[in-house]
């Protein structure tokens, strides 16, 4: 359903993404894994048409978005949530009116009804009673779960996670795993994942891709990742520092 | 010869990189009539903003009119007084607050105040994804957040600048009727006699420009803000240097237009 093919960006002199291939799979979660500044957020902003590629294509569901302009762009961003690695809550904006904020964007839903399901969505991300706090007053972990809360609010069918696991403590980033696979399972979603985050990969992905140099150069389920001889991901994944991966 | 050269080098940069920014600010503003007659708008964010640029402009507003009437009152009496005739005193504050100094100094003050406080509000949103949020949930960020500014500011700066127009020439007065001892019928009778509606109305169009060049800035510069808290703060110098000297310049042409 999401298929992209020979993707590249620069900025400047710089190439960051050097003909990317991928195809994710409908209904699983696919982590993207790489090295930090390698590229992966560039690529979720393009999966999601935030940025335009130089050249290759992004398919959703057979559109080529990016050849879409912005008013076209926004009928297919209707299908998308997406967690960002700070949440990206508005901060001035109380937490219910941020998870509801897309609701009375998109829908003519009552006041009543708008309050039920940002209700209903806090509870799934386990907040309750937080509705008239201010993002400011919440913390990193649960800012992030109001983050995910508001990516659910419109029931989408595909979500994109920024590093969401990034800068927590390591029981919060437990949880939020959980909450990543539960709400994968729950709405039935396609997730896309940008993680350097080795312990979560294995846990919330059912498919896993490596983001090297541009280029996607090692992609597979967690068994045949574990199993993967790519000189790469094995550095990657047994954090060493001698290796292929040049240290910049 | 090369340091001349090096100079003229230099000022053509920056003015082909000043009009190069006033396109792009253009771009804005033609984004913006475009998503402003879209409905449906923003009334809550539009008064919010109004509350913003304009209620809470007030005092700084006030302050800035009454002394800088204060001030033309003194120095025109000194020199009024040289050849007898201070009795001009009043429509010469008159004339100059809503001409001129009603106009500027209340776009200067809401340039400082809220213009600054746009190009943060918006840098901040843009450094922390919020822009990139509102683009994810299909909300065009140009609506939500640079209409309601732009609005506020074209329609609350004249509504300033008739306070400040006001508290100027009771400023003028104080200094002139009760310091100066000029006759307080001949003040007012000299305001009546030499300041048209036209003058008023058009220090007022006046206002609404700078109004609508400060939020615009304000805005532009916020909105393509980069590279964390030091772009925010660059954002937020650049924009009040560049409304400030815009509103100047344009001053100057609007009055060669207009009177």
């Amino acid at each position: 359903m999401i298929k992209i093919i020979d993707l590249h960006k620069s900025f400047g002199k710089q190439k960051v993404l050097d003909g990317v291939n991928l195809e994710i799979e409908e209904g699983k979660t696919t982590v993207v894994i790489g090295r930090s500044g390698g590229g992966k957020s560039v690529l979720l902003k393009h999966i999601i048409g935030l940025l335009k590629p130089d050249s290759g294509h992004i398919f959703i569901d057979g559109v080529d978005i990016s050849r879409l302009n912005e008013r076209e762009l926004d009928r297919v961003r209707r299908d998308f949530g997406m967690l960002f690695q700070d949440a990206a809550l508005f901060d001035s904006m109380t937490v219910g009116e941020n998870v509801a904020f897309p609701l009375k964007e998109h829908t003519e839903k009552k006041d009543k009804e708008i309050k039920r399901i940002v209700s209903d969505r806090l509870m799934a991300v386990g907040l309750t009673g937080v509705e008239d706090k201010m993002p400011s007053e919440l913390s990193g972990g649960m800012r992030k779960r109001v983050g995910l809360a508001r990516a659910i609010a419109m029931h989408p069918r595909i979500v994109l996670f920024d590093e969401p696991t990034t800068g927590l403590d390591p029981v919060m980033t437990e949880a939020i795993n959980s909450l990543i696979i539960d709400t994968q399972k729950n709405f039935n979603l396609t997730s896309i994942v940008i993680s350097h985050d080795v312990k979560s990969i294995f846990k919330i992905g059912h498919r896993i891709a490596m983001l090297y140099e541009g280029k996607i150069v090692e992609y597979g389920t967690s068994e045949e990742i574990k199993k993967s001889k790519n000189p790469v991901l094995a550095q990657f994944l047994s954090g060493s520092a001698e290796g292929p991966i040049k240290m910049v | 010869m090369n340091s001349v050269s090096a100079v003229i080098d230099s000022l053509g940069r920056s003015v082909l990189r000043y009009v190069e920014e006033m396109g792009k600010i253009l771009l804005l503003f033609i984004s913006v009539l475009g998503w402003a007659t879209r409905p449906p708008l923003k009334f809550r964010n539009i008064a919010k903003q109004m509350e913003f640029v304009g209620v809470k402009s007030i005092f700084v507003v006030v302050l800035t009119g009454t002394f800088t009437g204060m001030v033309m009152a003194l120095q025109g009496y000194y020199g009024f007084r040289m050849f007898s005739a201070e009795s001009m005193v009043g429509s010469t504050v008159a004339l100059g607050m809503t001409r001129e100094l009603g106009p500027v100094l209340t776009s200067l003050m809401v340039t400082a105040r809220a213009g600054s406080a746009m190009a943060a509000e918006l840098g901040t949103m843009r450094v922390t994804e919020q822009i990139d949020a509102l683009y994810v949930m299909a909300a065009n960020p140009v609506k939500h957040l640079i209409v309601p500014r732009v609005v506020a500011g074209v329609v609350m700066l004249p509504v300033l600048t008739v306070i400040a127009d006001f508290v100027g020439i009771l400023g003028g007065y104080f200094v002139g009727v009760i310091l100066l001892n000029i006759n307080s019928g001949i003040f007012i009778k000299n305001i009546c006699r030499y300041v048209d509606l036209d003058d008023i109305f058009n220090g007022l169009i006046k206002a609404a420009v700078f109004g609508l060049i400060l939020s615009l800035v304000g805005c532009y510069k916020g909105f393509n803000a980069t590279g964390g808290a030091e772009g925010v703060g660059k954002a937020t110098t650049e924009a009040v240097v560049l409304a400030s000297i815009t509103i100047l310049v344009s001053d100057y042409f609007l009055t060669a237009i207009m009177f």
